[in-house]
């Protein structure tokens, strides 16, 4: 790609990366929202963060991955247990960790 | 998670000084800020010096690649963008691509309209440009620890995006000197970040059907539309069905 396009690329993803984010933002604090909405709201951060982890677990190259050899997987079923137990973010950051290298070391 | 104990606070206000620790509170929430964005920064790490990396290896100049995480900054987004400039493909092409990746930070945007509300107005453009899966994770887990949801946002998001700014430097200006394999125990931080975050964030049956409910469609929506569409699709209608299920009481 020639240096003058990088610019005219960038500008273009700027454009529409921005506006998603800043939009809804600028327009819907400024209103009083129905009470649906608010609650449809509500549900999005737990509905949101389990619709990115669940693949980023279970999938590879766009296929279930299913396996002992899902190293993700595996390290998964520690990584909750210490996050009920302890609900501290940077625990379970660590705990998550070194169960990943745990199994890893076994495979 | 306070830094400051509240007797302090308190003492404070018997001692008159309101203006001080009203101060003091909004400083203690964005340290506060500060704190929370280390997970996110350590997870950023592995993904950023990766695209770095992978950005000069498809023959990106580093400069440019930096640029893209400085003023872009949606991480899944600019690794999309790589391949396919590396494949030849249309600016055009690569943008609407683009668009179709982030276009989930709607649902972030307008979900945490509902704890910024009524701020001055050049807070939004800011604050908004901040939005990112993992910032946005974390707030909503943290908010109500805060008394000042703006300044914890605020620094939440500009701490994570210096790290995802200079982890994607280091690759990109030191690829050559990183022996940096993939598929490291680094990876995992950001997966058991979300994992600590969706459970915190989980209080009742409604919350987790919901979250297993958006989990199941994620991965159906992946599997047979691909591409992009799984999350906003998948968090759309989970959340509805919350929704409905709070109509039904």
């Amino acid at each position: 790609m020639e240096e003058n396009n990088y610019f005219i690329l960038i500008a273009g993803m700027v454009f529409v990366t921005y506006l998603p984010r800043f939009l809804p933002l600028i327009l819907l604090s400024r209103r009083d929202l129905s009470s649906g909405i608010v609650r449809w709201l509500s549900y999005i951060p737990v509905a949101v963060l389990s619709a990115l982890l669940a693949p980023g677990i279970l999938l590879k190259d766009g296929e279930l991955f299913l396996s002992v050899k899902n190293i993700s997987l595996l390290a998964f079923f520690p990584t909750i247990f210490i996050a009920v137990k302890t609900k501290n973010i940077f625990l379970t950051v660590i705990g998550g960790f070194f169960s990943y290298l745990f199994f890893q070391s076994l495979i | 998670m306070r830094l400051i104990p509240d007797s302090l606070i308190k003492k404070e206000k018997d001692d008159n000084l309101m203006f001080e620790s009203s101060r003091e509170s909004r400083i203690k929430d964005f340290k506060f800020g500060i704190k929370s964005a280390l997970p996110i920064i350590l997870g950023y790490l592995p993904i950023g010096t990766a695209y770095g990396i992978l950005a000069v290896n498809k023959g990106i100049k580093p400069v440019y690649a930096v640029f893209m995480s400085v003023f872009v900054f949606a991480g899944s987004s600019q690794l999309v963008a790589l391949e396919m400039i590396a494949s030849n493909a249309a600016i055009l092409a690569i943008v609407a691509m683009t668009f179709l990746v982030n276009l989930r930070h709607v649902l972030l945007s307008a979900s945490l309209s509902l704890h910024l509300k009524n701020l001055p107005s050049f807070w939004y453009p800011i604050l908004g440009f901040f939005i990112t899966d993992e910032a946005f994770a974390v707030a909503m887990a943290e908010f109500d620890n805060v008394d000042h949801k703006k300044e914890y946002y605020l620094a939440l998001g500009i701490f994570s995006y210096l790290g995802w700014v200079f982890s994607s430097a280091f690759g990109a200006f030191l690829s050559e000197f990183i022996n940096f394999k993939s598929g490291g125990a680094l990876d995992f931080v950001l997966p058991a970040m979300f994992i600590v975050l969706l459970l915190i964030q989980i209080s009742g049956r409604k919350d987790l059907f919901v979250a297993f409910t958006a989990a199941v469609l994620s991965l159906f929506f992946a599997v047979v539309i691909g591409g992009s569409w799984n999350i906003i699709l998948a968090a759309g209608l989970a959340a509805l069905l919350g929704v409905y299920m709070d109509g039904g009481e």
